[in-house]
C-alpha cells in the first residue's frame, strides 16, 4: 500500500425506512463526488448501496413496505420496526469500502440467499436480484450473518477504472 | 411524477426519477389496479424521466408481466439507457421485456 495514499472515513447510522434508501445512496455518491467518478461509477456505487441497504430494511427489520406507498406518509397499517441500519465508507486513495450493517434477523441461508432470483418475499414483488447486482456492480463483495443477530455486506470497488465500458462494447 | 395512462389496450407507466424500494408498492399497486379495471393487455414502462433503479424495478417488471402473461400480454420497456439495460441484462429480463429505444 502506498504510504502517501489518502485516506478518509466516514460512517453514518440512521433508522430502517424505506426513505432512507435514497439518503444512503445519495450520501456515498457525495463522498467519493471528488474523484471525478464516471456516471457508470456513480450508478454502480448508488445501485449496491440501494440493494444492500434495501435488505437490510426489508429482510432485516421486516419493514416490507415502502413509505412512498402512500404519498410520504407512513400507514398505520404498516407498523414501522425500529432500526438502524449502519453505513461506513472508507476511501483508500481510489478504492472505496462500503460497509451496511444491521442489527435485524439475520440470513438463515446464506448461499441460497445470494442466489439470483432467490427471494423470501415473493409476494412483495421483489426480483431476487439484490446480491446479484450487488456482485456484478462492485469488485467484491462479502455477506457475515448471524441469524438473530444482524448482517454486515462488506463491498469494495475502485474508483475511477470504467474498464467494463471497454470491455463490454 | 410517475403517470398511469390507457393507450388502447395498452397500460403506459411513466417510472418515476428513482426506481427504489420505496417508490416500488406505488407503481405496482396502481398498474394492477389499471391491468385488472381496464382491461389491458399490454403494459409499456417509460424510464425517459428514471435517473436511478435497483432490483426493485426488476421486481416491477417482473410482477406486472406475470399477471398479463398468461392472457397473451407483452411488456415493453421505452427509453431505456445502458445502466438499466446492464440491469436488464443480468437479470435476463430481456426474455421477457421487448427494450424499445
Amino acid at each position: 500500500m502506498n504510504s502517501q495514499m489518502v485516506k478518509n472515513e466516514m460512517e453514518i447510522s440512521f433508522d430502517a425506512i424505506s426513505r432512507n434508501e435514497s439518503f444512503a445512496r445519495v450520501a456515498v455518491a457525495a463522498f467519493v463526488s471528488h474523484l471525478n467518478p464516471t456516471l457508470e461509477e456513480i450508478a454502480d456505487v448508488k445501485t449496491a448501496v440501494s440493494e444492500a441497504v434495501t435488505n437490510a430494511i426489508i429482510h432485516g427489520y421486516e419493514n416490507l413496505y415502502g413509505y412512498g406507498r402512500h404519498g410520504e406518509q407512513p400507514s398505520s397499517a404498516c407498523p414501522v420496526h425500529p432500526g438502524k441500519v449502519r453505513l461506513k465508507c472508507i476511501l483508500e486513495g481510489d478504492v472505496l469500502h462500503i460497509e451496511v450493517e444491521d442489527e435485524g434477523k439475520g440470513i438463515d441461508n446464506l448461499e441460497q440467499a445470494m442466489e439470483p432470483l432467490f427471494t423470501t418475499r415473493p409476494e412483495l414483488d421483489r426480483s431476487g436480484m439484490g446480491f446479484a447486482f450487488m456482485e456484478a456492480f462492485m469488485d467484491d463483495l462479502e455477506v457475515d450473518s448471524e441469524p438473530g443477530r444482524g448482517t454486515v455486506v462488506r463491498m469494495i470497488k475502485k474508483m475511477g477504472s470504467s474498464a467494463w465500458i471497454d470491455s463490454e462494447e | 411524477m410517475e403517470d398511469f395512462q390507457i393507450i388502447d389496450n395498452y397500460l403506459m407507466v411513466r417510472l418515476p426519477e428513482e426506481v427504489d424500494h420505496h417508490r416500488a408498492a406505488y407503481i405496482c399497486e396502481n398498474a394492477d389496479r389499471y391491468i385488472l379495471q381496464e382491461n389491458v393487455a399490454h403494459v409499456v414502462f417509460d424510464f425517459a424521466d428514471t435517473r436511478f433503479m435497483d432490483s426493485s424495478g426488476i421486481g416491477i417488471i417482473m410482477g406486472r408481466y406475470r399477471k398479463i402473461a398468461c392472457f397473451g400480454g407483452r411488456v415493453y420497456a421505452i427509453h431505456v439507457d445502458r445502466q438499466i439495460q446492464r440491469m436488464f441484462a443480468l437479470a435476463g429480463l430481456n426474455k421477457i421485456v421487448e427494450v424499445l429505444a
